[in-house]
């Protein structure tokens, strides 16, 4: 128990300044605070299937498409209350999830990978296939009376946050982490020691699409209540894995970074001067992805480990 | 290219029955394709002309999957930047035609361009992440192709480019049938390109090198061969196959943007599981058959059009490995604990 305080400690001081920073904040800044909770909920959804049972996914930004379309028509048809979306996001995305894992479960991460690429790169089209029900590459919107204010959307995704996060915490310790755990370190010895392995793959990816469900409407609350084709292109899937592995894989606590790192990053790299607005984004994110991966081999979570250790020694 | 496979693996093709009859049921499903194929290529017009730019544009995708399946044989890995890869080659190959280039000689210098990027990539960028994790590899090749699509559009622009075709307007006429020369020409140039990478592979020294360095790493060093080093050249080669996809794919797809090869790579995706995702034979019938059925689908099924043909790829995907998950020329893993 001890050993948890400074943990809990920290989480205390994190959970006050989130309070807090509403009051400092410009509204813009708000709306970029609001980001970066979107993303931490995106990434500790990938964190749970990538980080603790050793999947791939580079196709989470689908299952953010999932849940912000559910939000935006659910609003649109029937002026549904925005949090019970949200609800029905995270139940919708967690069927797809299953669904869709359970055929490239049945090999090698690196199928589940090329499987997920592929879902994310098709599930733009989808809307302007049918763009009666989905709007085309218009996008849907949801009602104008339902626009949420950036303070709304801050407050929804903190909160969000906060549930999942201690929902992932009671997953993660308990009997069903532990077989997920078993099934990353070996799959071998989990089936062994009477881990099912395709029920903890397959559950593993329902929870983490359902979290990415989340995330989607979410976003798509931040975006003024807009869902278009083009912002859940791929590389909002790539920007997903990405947190995840700045953040550190299996470890709850480089998230924060993370979420901040692929939140942050693409509004701030906007104004570099000489490569410019519209592809700055791309160039200072695959360059700063490229070097935490070469210099960060464990992502913030490592570093953080790092200090601990020597700071004890 | 199955006979580099069958060299390499003899001791373990032979045994049982079981393969064998494997073998045989896929060599049907092949056979009944043909058929099919040539049945329906004399019973109609439409169908042979469909069948022709299918083949045409299947050569392209199992061109990327190869590259796919030489990284992936090599190190166990998938390359997501191999389509991005090849636009930004494709990029370079427009610029130095805009150059004033004419279109053959460009094409020489992008393959060789293409080459020297591919092995400098590996050496600086994968090499020191090699050893950690698949996923390790996985995130560095996602960041590249994060960076490529910035890169491109930083220097040449988000705006479409147009190409000239290097093979013109012209067609023949079998039978009644009309045959773009440009789907002939995609065809010869995607075949012999891959054709020349698999005589390098079965026929020189340096092949064998990098055979061995791919199916036992270990035992290759002992005996001299310079593992590394035959990485580095099998992403090199991987890029070049890529950029002959990027060239011969662009004058299909009217005009030049950053996101072209997407789709493509989705494709190819397709066809390497299809084809086994080890096997450089089964990526090239795979890329041939998405190929074919794809542009059949679209072709006589107007409710996919042109928006849900990725959608349509994916499906069939996720089939493919449902019913037949080691694809036509794939076998089963077999791990040791």
């Amino acid at each position: 128990m001890r050993r948890q305080i400074p943990a809990l400690a920290s989480l205390l001081v994190v959970a006050a300044v989130l309070c807090l920073l509403p009051f400092i904040l410009s509204d813009y800044n708000v709306y970029l605070a609001a980001q970066v909770g979107i993303f931490f909920i995106a990434v500790l959804g990938l964190n749970i299937l990538t980080g603790y049972t050793g999947q791939i996914s580079i196709g989470h930004g689908a299952f953010m498409a999932i849940g912000g379309y559910t939000t935006a028509v659910m609003s649109r048809d029937h002026g549904t209350n925005l949090v019970v979306t949200m609800v029905m996001a995270f139940a919708i995305c967690f069927v797809v999830g299953l669904l869709v894992g359970l055929p490239a479960l049945r090999l090698s991460g690196v199928y589940l990978a090329l499987v997920t690429f592929a879902l994310a790169v098709s599930i733009p089209y989808i809307p302007l296939q049918y763009s009666t029900f989905l709007g085309g590459s218009g996008g849907v919107s949801v009602q104008q009376s339902q626009v949420p204010s950036n303070l709304w959307v801050y407050t929804a995704a903190w909160a969000c946050s906060a549930i999942l996060f201690v929902l992932a915490w009671l997953i993660l310790r308990g009997r069903v982490g532990r077989a997920f755990r078993a099934v990353r370190d070996s799959e071998i010895a989990a089936v062994a020691s009477g881990v099912e392995l395709p029920v903890y793959k397959t559950l593993a990816f329902g929870i983490s699409a359902a979290y990415a469900g989340v995330a989607g409407s979410l976003f798509v609350l931040a975006l003024n209540g807009f869902a278009q084709p083009s912002e859940f292109d791929i590389f909002l899937s790539l920007q997903i894995l990405v947190g995840a592995a700045v953040a550190g894989l299996g470890s709850l606590w480089g998230i924060l970074i993370g979420a901040a790192f692929v939140g942050l990053l693409p509004q701030v790299s906007t104004s570099v001067p000489v490569i410019g607005a519209a592809h700055g984004r791309d160039v200072v994110f695959g360059a700063a992805v490229i070097l935490i991966m070469l210099l960060l081999p464990d992502g913030f979570a490592g570093l953080l480990a790092r200090i601990r250790r020597l700071a004890r020694a | 290219m199955s006979s580099v496979e069958t060299s390499s693996i003899a001791g373990f093709r032979g045994r049982g029955g079981a393969l064998d009859a494997g073998t045989a049921g896929v060599a049907l499903f092949l056979l009944g394709a043909a058929i099919f194929l040539l049945i329906g290529c004399l019973q109609s017009k439409t169908f042979a002309q469909l069948t022709v730019e299918g083949l045409a544009l299947g050569s392209v995708y199992g061109s990327l999957a190869l590259a796919l399946v030489l990284v992936y044989r090599a190190t166990h890995v998938i390359n997501f930047a191999q389509g991005e890869l090849a636009m930004l080659t494709t990029y370079i190959a427009w610029d130095l035609m805009n150059k004033g280039l004419s279109y053959w000689p460009a094409f020489a210098a992008t393959l060789a361009i293409a080459f020297g990027l591919g092995t400098v990539l590996q050496v600086t960028l994968i090499r020191p992440v090699q050893h950690r994790s698949v996923i390790a590899v996985v995130i560095v090749t996602v960041g590249l192709f994060i960076l490529i699509d910035g890169v491109v559009n930083w220097i040449w622009g988000g705006d479409f480019k147009s190409m000239k075709s290097p093979f013109g307007n012209g067609f023949f006429e079998v039978g009644g049938v009309t045959i773009l020369h440009l789907y002939v020409g995609m065809m010869v140039v995607v075949l012999v390109s891959v054709v020349l990478v698999w005589a390098l592979f079965r026929f020189t020294k340096l092949g064998l090198g990098m055979r061995a360095a791919a199916v036992r790493p270990a035992a290759a060093a002992l005996v001299g061969v310079r593992v590394d080093s035959m990485l580095a050249i099998g992403w090199g080669l991987a890029a070049l196959l890529g950029a002959v996809a990027g060239l011969m794919a662009e004058p299909s797809q009217i005009f030049l943007s950053p996101t072209f090869m997407q789709p493509i790579l989705v494709y190819a995706f397709a066809a390497a599981v299809l084809g086994g995702l080890e096997s450089p034979a089964g990526a090239v019938v795979g890329g041939l058959l998405i190929g074919v059925t794809l542009t059949l689908i679209v072709g006589y099924v107007p409710q996919i059009g042109s928006e849900l043909q990725v959608p349509f790829v994916f499906a069939v995907l996720l089939l493919i490995l449902l019913v037949k998950p080691t694809g036509l020329f794939g076998r089963r893993e077999v791990r040791r604990v």
